[in-house]
């Protein structure tokens, strides 16, 4: 196995050492380092003013954290975000690519129109968004809408009940077109002779989506899964700049809650005990669907 | 041989109105967004329950002018093109350095650090941002252009980008230059970069669109006013006083321009980048 990857490499160590030595430097740094150093503070108890008082404490701030409820109420925001933003974005975006998945003479403006929220940043949507959700039907687009079919007009940022989904359905609008530009060139992966053959064989579209197309893009599907899934997990651009975690902190996510006791509350180490425990989170989740999916 | 062509017919026209439409939902809020810069601030919200709130009768540029009144502009924009800057001279040359050097040369510490790279590949930032904030502050680079970027001139993924497209490098090529005696640096830097053209500019693009679009970084390690990024700029500018509606929605039509003008002339390599990451992941 070293032996076969190692086939056909050459050049002299020093070289080598040479041309990787900046790269490594710099992660050595900037991800190491820092790496170690969540996992360290995560022990102590480090209050930002007062930093000539570093105390160690053994896993006192993680019984602390166990016992915070609003943890459990972030860890709980930050789940159900991705419970269902992930599956109603995937969904929606091989939707999209489905559609566009045409030769037809302008199909690249649809692909444009589904990917033009990915052409500005989600800082610019955020603050559109707020506008266009104003709960008065009368500044607010989506009520001035949503008043032709005589619903609402809904609160949707400052009502609990509604708050997280809006940011849902922000989200996976602004985010579907990524992940259409990569079913798109899935689905370009799949041999047309296997549509052809399956339609000689009498197979209607649905069979074909069902035995060909999802079959195909199985590696896609997968990938796709994983970074949606990982983005989604580190929601906090937009309850920061639309709610700021609120009404009754219901879109108060798991990074929000480290940026709240860390950099505004000024409770380092506990901080780092929460991003140790976000990590591991993260790095279970996608491990698992790894494992998943691999047997399927 | 008739109702087949009708069929067909019913079929493209199905296409092109269903991708009307759902494309519209994707459009529209852009569209208003765009309409409303232009228009007076009194007339944004008046007609907004009809379709003629999509477009500015009474045209103005008032609100453009009172964004390049109130905000630094040029400032605003030196600092996030030097930040991207910054940071894409150490991806696309120590990155690319170091995916070659992982990908076709023999050295002591190969193993372990391809290894890391891999492991740390879909690393959550999130998860180091205290120390690091930490880190950069005891080197004295808090809110510096320094501190902004020197985080994040090296990523795993990128350095993974180039060692896959680097194995795929046919070794004779190499080896033809190594028999003309070009050195292994030389010959990195003579030979083996003209031919990643391609890997180069998704790398490029890919690195452009996530610091363009960075906030939660910028954010935390940028306390002046004067080292503010575009992202930055506009959030804070959102949330001062006097609010007008129509110079937020021209800040962020402005906002949105340099991507559009990435979309538009580097479109092949954005659009491949986007999907080759899916193809190698």
């Amino acid at each position: 196995m070293r032996a076969a990857a190692n086939c056909g490499r050459g050049g002299n160590s020093l070289s080598g050492v040479i041309l990787s030595a900046p790269a490594v430097f710099l992660l050595f740094l900037f991800l190491i380092v820092p790496i170690l150093g969540t996992i360290y503070f995560s022990f102590f108890t480090y209050q930002v003013m007062r930093p000539d008082n570093i105390l160690f404490n053994g896993f006192r701030n993680y019984q602390k954290l166990f016992r915070d409820r609003n943890f459990w109420a972030a860890l709980r925001n930050s789940v159900y975000f991705t419970l269902l933003v992930v599956p109603f974005q995937c969904a929606l975006a091989l939707g999209l690519a489905l559609l566009v998945h045409s030769r037809r003479r302008g199909v690249s403006i649809f692909r444009t129109m589904y990917f033009s929220p990915q052409l500005t940043s989600m800082v610019v949507i955020a603050i559109l968004w707020v506008i266009l959700y104003n709960s008065n039907a009368s500044t607010g687009l989506i009520n001035a809408l949503l008043q032709h079919f005589h619903i609402g007009p809904i609160d949707f940022l400052n009502d609990p009940k509604t708050a997280m989904n809006s940011i849902i359905f922000m989200s996976a609008w602004q985010g579907a077109g990524y992940q259409m530009m990569i079913f798109l060139a899935g689905l370009n992966g799949i041999p047309a002779e296997q549509y052809e053959a399956a339609s000689a064989d009498g197979a209607n579209r649905l069979e074909q989506f069902w035995y060909i197309t999802l079959p195909g893009l199985k590696n896609t599907i997968k990938y796709v899964f994983m970074i949606t899934l990982i983005q989604a997990m580190k929601l906090f651009t937009q309850p920061y700049i639309m709610t700021k975690g609120g009404p009754q902190n219901r879109t108060k996510t798991l990074v929000y809650f480290i940026y709240e006791q860390g950099f505004q509350k000024g409770n380092f180490g506990y901080a780092c005990s929460v991003a140790a425990i976000f990590f591991l989170i993260v790095v279970t989740m996608s491990l698992l669907v790894k494992k998943l999916t691999r047997t399927n | 041989m008739k109702s087949k062509k009708n069929h067909k017919r019913l079929r493209d026209l199905g296409f092109y109105l269903g991708n009307s439409l759902i494309g519209l939902v994707f459009v529209s809020p852009l569209l208003w967004m765009v309409a409303a810069s232009f228009k007076p601030e009194l007339a944004i919200f008046s007609n907004i329950n009809s379709i003629r709130t999509f477009i500015p009768e009474h045209f103005s540029l008032a609100n453009y002018i009172e964004v390049f009144r109130r905000l630094n502009i040029p400032q605003i924009l030196g600092n996030t093109f030097s930040y991207i800057a910054i940071v894409l001279l150490g991806d696309l040359l120590f990155g690319s350095m170091c995916g070659y050097a992982l990908a076709k040369l023999d050295f002591r510490g190969r193993g372990p650090i391809l290894t890391l790279v891999i492991a740390l590949m879909s690393m959550p930032v999130e998860a180091i941002l205290l120390p690091l904030y930490i880190e950069v502050s005891r080197f004295g680079l808090g809110n510096t252009l320094p501190g902004l970027a020197l985080p994040f001139m090296m990523n795993c993924f990128s350095i993974y980008m180039f060692y896959s497209y680097f194995l795929d490098i046919p070794d004779e090529l190499i080896e033809a230059a190594r028999i003309d005696g070009c050195g292994e640096i030389r010959c990195y830097f003579r030979i083996v970069l003209p031919l990643a053209k391609t890997v180069l500019a998704t790398v490029f693009i890919l690195d452009f669109v996530a610091r363009w679009n960075d906030f939660m970084w910028p954010f935390l390690i940028t306390t002046g006013e004067d080292k503010r990024t575009v992202q930055l700029a506009i959030q804070t500018f959102f949330g001062t006083q006097p609010i007008h509606y129509g110079s937020i929605m021209a800040a962020l039509t402005l906002a949105s321009v340099p991507m559009l003008l990435i979309y538009i002339f580097m479109q092949k390599y954005y659009v491949e980048g986007i999907a080759s990451t899916g193809i190698k992941g």
